[in-house]
Parts: C-alpha cells; sequence; structure tokens
C-alpha cells in the first residue's frame, strides 16, 4: 500500500533529519510510530502527506509514485493527516470545518456524531469558532473529527493523545478501534501511549532519523518497554538513554 | 423595477422583491418606492434630501428596509436620514448601497445617518456596501453615522463592503448614556488600488454604559486600508476594540487606535493584529483536498463571515 524508498530528507545547516528510510507497510494495517522527541517523526508523516519535499527518495502509494504529487492531489488520491499542532481557523465553524473535511455540507446529525466520537459533547460545538476560545485539548479533539469525517486509505495522526486528558483518551482510543478501522482502510498513529500501542498491529520506532525497529506489536512491545522502565530508572532521564 | 435594480437590492439588502413592513427605496437621488406602517412612519425631509424614520415607543418585532441604489455614472448623492427609535422598541432597520458604474466618471454617494435611540429601546442596523459595473468611473461610498443612546439602550450595527468599492471614508461616532450597550461590527474587504479609511469615536458618558467593536478587514493586491478607533471613557464603564486583519499581496494596513479613560473605573481594551493568512491553515485545507486558491478564499470567507 505505502513504500518509502531510501527517503531522505536533508535541512541545511542540522543535517538529516530522516535518514535513507526504506519500508512498507501493508494495505488494512494499524500502524504506531513511536520514538523519542525530534527523531523525525513528524517530519516523516508530513513528507508522506506532501508538506514536506524529500530530498532524495520515492514515496510510493498503491504503486503509484506520488513523491511529485501535491498535497490536495494526495489527499484525494486517500491520504489524510491530522497535525501535531491544528491550525485555528478566526470565523469558521466547527461544522464548516467538518464539513470541509468530508467534502459536503454536513448535517447536524452526522456533525454530532463525529464529535461524540472525540469525546466532545457535540451540541456545545457545532457552532462555535475554531479559533483560539478553544483549549488546546478541544482543538486537537476537533483535528482528529476532521480525520473521522473522511472516508481515507491512509489516515495519519500526528500524537493525537496530546493536550488530552485521561477520561477522554479513553473514549478516543475506543473511537481509534472502531471508527477510524471502519472509515480508513490504513491508519498510522504517532504515538507515545502505550494504550494506543496495545492496539496496533504494527511499531515503528523512530530515532535520530532512522528506524530502530519495525515490526509486529508483540514483537517489539516487550523490547521497547523495556527500554522505558530503564529510561525511567536512569538517573539522567533523558531521551538519549532511549536511542543509545 | 429593472433587472439592474433588483440585483443590486439582492446584494445589499437581500431582497428579491418589495420587502414587507415599512421601506424606502431611493434611486439616483429619488425615491423609488416608500410605505409606512403603523408604528413605522417614513416622511421626506423638507429642508434637505433625506428621509425621517419615526419608529414609536414599543413598536416590537417590526422592520425597516431603507436600500440605495446609484446606477447612473457621474452622479453625486448626498442624502440625510434621521433614525428616530421610540423608547422600548425593538427594530431591525436594514440599510445598504449599491453603486452601478458603467461609465467613465465617479458615482458618488454620501449617507448621513443620525441615530437616536430611545431610553431601553433595541435596534440592530445592517448596512451592506456593494460597487459593481465594468466602467473607468470610480464608486465612492462615504459614510457618515452619529448615534445617540438614551439610558438602557441596545444597539447592534453590522456594517460590512466586500465588493467593487474604489473608494470608502466612513465616519461613526456614538455618545452612550447609562447602561447602554453598543455593538459595532464591521468588515471590510479591498482589492485592487481601493481605499478604505474608517474613523470611529465612541464616547462612554454613562455609568455601566458598554461597548464592543470588533474590526475585520482584509486587504489584497494593491489596496490601502487605515482604521482609527477612539473609546473614550467617562464614568464607569467598559470597552473592547477588536481589529484583525488579514494583509496579501501588496495591500497596506494601518490601524491607529486610541482609548483614553477619564474615569478611574473606566476599563478600555484594545486589541489589534494584522498578519497574512497562516501557512498551516492552507496547509490544512490542502489536505481535505482544497487547491492552495480554493484554501484562500475558504479562509477569507470565513473570517468575514
Ligand atoms: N522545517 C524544519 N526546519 C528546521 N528544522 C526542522 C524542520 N522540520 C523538522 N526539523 C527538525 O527535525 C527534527 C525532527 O523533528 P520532528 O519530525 O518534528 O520530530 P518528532 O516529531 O519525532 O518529535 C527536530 O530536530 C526538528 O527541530
Ligand atoms: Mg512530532
Amino acid at each position: 500500500m505505502l513504500k518509502l524508498q531510501n527517503l531522505t530528507f536533508e535541512i541545511e545547516g542540522k543535517g538529516k533529519i530522516i535518514d535513507d528510510i526504506s519500508f512498507e507497510m501493508p494495505s488494512g494495517k494499524f500502524l504506531v510510530i513511536t520514538g523519542p522527541n525530534g527523531g523525525g517523526k513528524s517530519t516523516l508523516a508530513r513528507l508522506i502527506m506532501g508538506i514536506e519535499r524529500p530530498t532524495s527518495g520515492r514515496i510510493i502509494f498503491n504503486d503509484v509514485d506520488i513523491t511529485e504529487k501535491s498535497i490536495s492531489e494526495r489527499a484525494k488520491m486517500g491520504i489524510g493527516f491530522g497535525f501535531q499542532q491544528p491550525p485555528r481557523f478566526k470565523g469558521m465553524t466547527v461544522r464548516r470545518l467538518l464539513s470541509l473535511a468530508e467534502g459536503k455540507e454536513l448535517t447536524e446529525d452526522r456533525c454530532c456524531n463525529y464529535l461524540t466520537q472525540v469525546g466532545l459533547c457535540s451540541k456545545d460545538y457545532l457552532n462555535r469558532e475554531a479559533d483560539f476560545s478553544l483549549s488546546g485539548g478541544e482543538m486537537k479533539r476537533i483535528e482528529i473529527a476532521t480525520l473521522m469525517a473522511r472516508e481515507l486509505k491512509l489516515a495519519i495522526y500526528d500524537e493525537p493523545e496530546a493536550g488530552i486528558d485521561l477520561w477522554s483518551f479513553k473514549t478516543l482510543v475506543e473511537s481509534f478501534k472502531t471508527m477510524s478501522k471502519s472509515r480508513h482502510e490504513s491508519v498510522m498513529i504517532i504515538s507515545h501511549q502505550e494504550r494506543i500501542m496495545q492496539i496496533a498491529d504494527d511499531v515503528l520506532m523512530l530515532a535520530n532519523g532512522r528506524i530502530r525497529a519495525y515490526g509486529t506489536r508483540e514483537e517489539i512491545l516487550p523490547t521497547l518497554m523495556g527500554e522505558l522502565e530503564n529510561c525511567e530508572l536512569s538517573p539522567e532521564g533523558s531521551d538519549n538513554k532511549w536511542i543509545s | 423595477m429593472d433587472q439592474l435594480t433588483k440585483t443590486i437590492l439582492e446584494q445589499v439588502a437581500d431582497l428579491h422583491d418589495i420587502p414587507q413592513g415599512a421601506y424606502n427605496i431611493r434611486q439616483d437621488g429619488q425615491s423609488a418606492g416608500r410605505r409606512s406602517t403603523e408604528n413605522i412612519i417614513i416622511q421626506p425631509k423638507k429642508d434637505k434630501p433625506g428621509i425621517d424614520i419615526l419608529i414609536k415607543p414599543n413598536t416590537k418585532n417590526e422592520s425597516v428596509h431603507i436600500p440605495v441604489v446609484v446606477t447612473q455614472s457621474g452622479l453625486t448623492d448626498l442624502v440625510y436620514n434621521h433614525f428616530e427609535v421610540g423608547e422600548n422598541a425593538d427594530v431591525l432597520i436594514v440599510a445598504g448601497c449599491g453603486v452601478h458604474n458603467d461609465g467613465s466618471k465617479a458615482s458618488r454617494h454620501d449617507g448621513i445617518h443620525t441615530f437616536h435611540i430611545g431610553k431601553n429601546a433595541k435596534l440592530r442596523y445592517v448596512e451592506k456596501h456593494y460597487g459593481q459595473g465594468e466602467g473607468s468611473g470610480e464608486r465612492i461610498l462615504n459614510p457618515t453615522t452619529v448615534i445617540e443612546m438614551e439610558e438602557g439602550a441596545y444597539c447592534e450595527m453590522e456594517m460590512v463592503q466586500i465588493k467593487g468599492v474604489d473608494s470608502t471614508k466612513r465616519e461613526t461616532s456614538a455618545k452612550l448614556k447609562a447602561g447602554a450597550k453598543l455593538i459595532m461590527i464591521e468588515k471590510l474587504m479591498t482589492h485592487g488600488r481601493q481605499e478604505a479609511v474608517s474613523n470611529m469615536d465612541i464616547e462612554l458618558n454613562g455609568p455601566d454604559s458598554v461597548t464592543q467593536i470588533i474590526s475585520r478587514s482584509v486587504a489584497k493586491e494593491d489596496s490601502i486600508q487605515i482604521f482609527h478607533p477612539k473609546a473614550i471613557g467617562n464614568e464607569r464603564c467598559r470597552a473592547h476594540v477588536q481589529c484583525d486583519s488579514i494583509i496579501m499581496d501588496r495591500a497596506k494596513i494601518s490601524s491607529i487606535p486610541e482609548i483614553a479613560a477619564n474615569h478611574p473605573e473606566a476599563e478600555i481594551v484594545h486589541e489589534a493584529a494584522i498578519g497574512r493568512i497562516n501557512n498551516d491553515q492552507l496547509l490544512k485545507l490542502q489536505t481535505f483536498g482544497l487547491t492552495a486558491e480554493e484554501a484562500e478564499s475558504v479562509i477569507v470567507e470565513g473570517f468575514l463571515s
């Protein structure tokens, strides 16, 4: 379904953010990408969506080379992306934003349904503006709803858990299990949450722009959890420990 | 009514036909239709061009439409309208001016509107300005609005100019007595070589008077916008002025706020922001399948909605 071939993204003065990555994600999978902050996860997702262009390498999506395709072309091919830090829109209601996501004017019922899926009491939010009057967590959930509103071949979520309290998070994980799996053929979630990893088919660990490990949840999770333990016990408690 | 006039009336007053209730339609400096109702009397001024709109006290849930249409190239139309809103009334006034200029000479409408809003009366006022036509002649609109609010009066004014007006100079002033509340919403879009100037002067003279001024604008291409909102608190009061602009292409925008407090319990806040469309907003909408151009117009439309 998705194939990355020797993908590299280099920034002058910063070096290789993504360093010669190749991997294949089969169709129908629920993949979690994890790894330390600054490891290149968001950059990888933005390369797949077309927000960033690689320095070299190819991206193949359902047998089509999309490396040169624009963001909206990729969107029309069925790729969706939930931002780590979603932008706000002055004057745009939540309902309008979700309608733009789905590509048609949404009925109130449908909108409410999507909002409930992400743990927002829908009636209060429909006609609110998706601007700075919303908290970070609220905006983040609406961002997730904009993906849930779309039928996608590949849905990419960048740290959906950020800014969301534990209670809402439980609902959210349920939604990923049901909603996302039924509307999205394949799902890629960038996350640090064990709860999300627990529902993954596969887990990929990215550090320093390279793949450190990639396999089934059963294969990867035990070692990963081990490393995390060590990390917490170590006096420095730093991310570096995790990579080394 | 011809097709051109109908098109303009739709643009400025959402009118598809002769409106319900009281109305006055002015076309090319003359009255093209007028109706008074039991509670709302519209009568021409004796000493100068314009009308007096007298709304009786306690009039509830009625509306007045007073659109102006200018289709004659080279016409300068100056009009004085006075609105007397009686105590405890609750009404909607829909004003608006559309200029169609196919000629080479400037067409201009200067509307001078004065309002007296009685005790505890409630007024919602909507005014849209619109220009069209292929001619090289400029379309100029210079509205002056003077508002006087009695104790406990409430007024919400929405003034929109989003297309086709080459030059506009807006003068707005208001004086508020005790407990009066004024909400001013101004929405402006300019493009080409258009110029827009908006001066506002709000005096809060009575205790617990409140005003909220919201200005949203988009300046495209080589257009120029200048805002000068001024709020003066002479009593215990609250004022909030918010100017928010999107700047594009080679446009220029200045926002020159002025706030003054002449009373220790006057609480006056001003916020102003001018900036380009945020890149992440454009990217986000592109991930829905919109092109960059489509994304831009969706953002502008939302911002001015
Ligand atoms: N456009 C950019 N300009 C400069 N540095 C960037 C840019 N994009 C990413 N980086 C850098 O690349 C590294 C990886 O960032 P990111 O992909 O956001 O990591 P992660 O999502 O794993 O935390 C970071 O050091 C970040 O500062
Ligand atoms: Mg990230």
